[in-house]
């Protein structure tokens, strides 16, 4: 019998919105808990800030431009390396409980089989692997899926539809008549995204994946070995959690966020120091990627739809970390505590406010790449407790549950396993972390490749739309933690420049050809 | 807002044969993924999309000379939309075959379009595979 591994991701979540990053809205005893018994990681990187290339990223430990889901609404395909497929050939059982997002929702043709699967009803399929063999579809046995809202028909609209059909329409409508991202606001300020949602706590999705993860853990033997991917959809907008649950945090009692400027002149002198999409952006004459509302004008942002985003921000995030207690209780109600690695993180981040934003596009900073990780190893394991400040990536994902299960590395995966401390990731070669954004919507390109490394991001700009491909943004994080001054073009920071655009291009992954199509919004 | 998207493939098949399986609008179930069925009356086809979803279309044009097929979706879902299959001669008994589609939303080009894609793909692989039998969809793919 080996370690068992119960892997929890939420979608678009802050590094600091847990309280042991230092957030102070949320309160998130649960994740803080595991993080002082276990690593905890300061600077982790998501290899793309949207949620299809990244998610891709954690199954297949390979960067966006090797396993090729570019951008979102390009399908990751059903045959590509997936280190659930490695586990349960190995003899793990597997499942995949709540949001997956490797291929597009919007799917009216019912082209993509994670949709198929689910419209069926069925919570099993078969695939075929990379290898040529065929077997549970990308590794996982059971399959569970959910994503924001009860629209569509993944697993959890139908079990609301068939349960609680009253409960359909209390959630807020995801995309707008146009089929773009709703800007509609709601609550008290009016922030686009925020709705008022009657459902009972026990129906949201947030409990619903919880539960469904401990049904199938219960219905494994004892003796099982298992990899679960516990998968919330939230803190996600639309910012919509139970109404019963509002109390928690009161938008009055949320402090604006450091990275918020609150004097419109300062904020817009920040803008203006970055490449011209911030701005244009800002101001509502570019909207470059589809996962922003397209009819909202981000310089309308006050502060008090800061506070109100904020604070149910903080409502999700709690009631994702009580959902996590209640399946660690049932981990534990089984005998299995001492051998099983918890794993929590995220996709990308989220603006929130910081710069005057929300949301999430072609924009390399703090908010949308530092994400909370934290890995408890399995107590068995003997592992020390850490603070690991070097930085690491979701790519390092794959390995790591490969060495917890005693597995080797496949020769796919780009990534290292995750360092139980600073020590062991200088050992490792732990030094810097990639990320990229490609985009194109209606003629708009965006590129972007980014290297974090030595306490300095860089980005470095390709042509596109707006940008002539001399472009860059470079922060000092030591001495400018919240990115707020632009360094790119700043003669005294020229040698570091250099140097650091020097090795982003030299670590430039494989790419995989012929380039894969966006066949699809999201 | 309206958008325009394009998606493209060579096919190792003479136009003649190519433009063959385009120009018969009740025969794109076999080769567009995702169309489960379309009944041609007229000029007005309906078809029924793999999520149950009936849509209906004008054909707008079938001309065996360019080699061009045209259809529009009436579906109150658009407020404008205009699809065009062109089959191009670019020798050695070869086609290029291009579907381009401009709607409003804008949103559902990214939709149409990405299963125009899918449909060519599939198209491709059937004609130089000698296999017209359409790829499963489920349960294994």
């Amino acid at each position: 019998m080996g370690r068992k591994i119960l892997f929890v991701t939420t979608d678009q979540q802050r590094y600091d919105t847990i309280g042991c990053n230092g957030g102070a809205v949320a309160r998130t005893p649960v994740i803080d808990a595991l993080a002082a018994q276990g690593i905890r990681y300061e600077r982790a990187v998501p290899q793309s800030v949207v949620c299809m290339p990244s998610r891709s990223t954690m199954l297949t430990g390979q960067y966006p431009t090797t396993h090729g889901v570019w951008m979102n609404g390009v399908p990751l395909p059903v045959d590509a390396p997936s280190v659930a497929a490695e586990l349960q050939r190995n003899g793990y059982r597997t499942a995949l409980i709540g949001k997956a997002h490797f291929q597009p929702f919007i799917d009216p043709f019912a082209r993509f089989a994670e949709n198929r699967i689910a419209g069926s009803g069925d919570e099993t399929a078969q695939s075929r692997w990379r290898d040529g063999t065929v077997g549970p579809h990308r590794g996982f046995e059971h399959l569970e899926f959910a994503t924001h809202g009860a629209a569509g028909s993944l697993h959890y609209a139908q079990w609301l539809q068939k349960n609680h059909p009253e409960a359909v329409a209390m959630f807020y409508p995801a995309l707008d008549a146009s089929f773009y991202v709703n800007s509609a606001g709601g609550g008290a300020s009016g922030a686009p995204q925020v709705h008022d949602n009657p459902i009972p706590k026990e129906w949201y999705h947030t409990d619903w994946v919880a539960d469904r993860t401990v049904a199938w853990l219960d219905s494994l033997a004892g003796d099982d070995d298992w990899f679960c991917w516990m998968s919330f959809p939230d803190p996600h907008h639309p910012w919509d959690p139970p109404a019963s649950e509002l109390g928690r945090v009161k938008p009055d009692d949320v402090p604006l966020p450091a990275g918020y400027p609150t004097n419109r002149r300062e904020r817009e002198r920040i803008l203006d120091g970055k490449p011209r999409h911030w701005r244009k952006w800002y101001d509502g004459e570019l909207v470059s990627n589809y996962e922003a509302p397209k009819q909202w004008v981000p310089a309308t942002l006050t502060d008090d739809q800061v506070r109100e985003v904020n604070a149910r921000n903080a409502v999700e995030c709690e009631l994702i970390d009580e959902a996590l207690g209640r399946v660690l209780a049932s981990i534990a109600a089984r005998g299995w505590s001492e051998d099983v690695d918890v794993i929590f993180t995220t996709d990308h981040g989220e603006f929130q406010g910081d710069f005057g934003l929300m949301f999430k596009g072609p924009y390399h900073v703090d908010a949308l790449m530092r994400l909370p990780l934290v890995w408890r190893p399995a107590p068995s394991a003997g592992v020390a407790p850490a603070v690991v400040t070097k930085p690491v990536g979701l790519v390092d994902l794959a390995p790591t549950f490969s060495q917890i299960a005693g597995l080797a590395p496949t020769e796919w995966m780009q990534g290292k396993s995750l360092p139980s401390d600073d020590a062991d990731a200088d050992a490792c070669g732990h030094d810097k972390a990639l990320t990229e954004w490609d985009s194109e919507l209606f003629g708009v390109g965006v590129y972007l490749r980014t290297l974090t490394r030595d306490n300095w991001v860089c980005t470095a700009y390709k042509a596109g739309y707006v940008h002539d491909g001399t472009e860059g943004e470079l922060y000092n994080l030591s001495e400018d933690p919240l990115q707020q001054r632009n360094l790119w073009d700043d003669p005294v920071a020229a040698g570091m420049r250099s140097d650091l655009v020097a090795d982003l291009w030299d670590s430039q992954p494989v790419a995989l050809a012929p380039r894969l199509d966006c066949e699809a919004p999201v | 807002m309206s958008a325009t998207v394009r998606r493209e493939v060579i096919i190792a098949r003479t136009p003649i044969e190519v433009w063959g399986r385009i120009s018969n609008p009740s025969d794109h179930p076999s080769w567009f993924v995702g169309m489960t069925s379309a009944v041609v009356d007229g000029d007005v086809r309906t078809i029924t999309t793999g999520s149950g979803l009936p849509m209906p279309e004008r054909i707008v044009t079938v001309d065996n000379i360019l080699r061009r097929f045209q259809y529009a979706i009436t579906s109150p879902f658009f407020k404008s939309h205009l699809s065009t299959i062109d089959v191009f001669d670019i020798g050695d008994d070869r086609s290029l075959v291009a579907y381009s589609v401009d709607c409003d939303p804008a949103a559902m080009a990214l939709i149409i379009g990405g299963a125009a894609g899918g449909a060519l793909k599939e198209l491709k692989r059937q004609m130089e595979s000698g296999d017209e039998v359409a790829e499963r969809l489920t349960p294994l793919n």
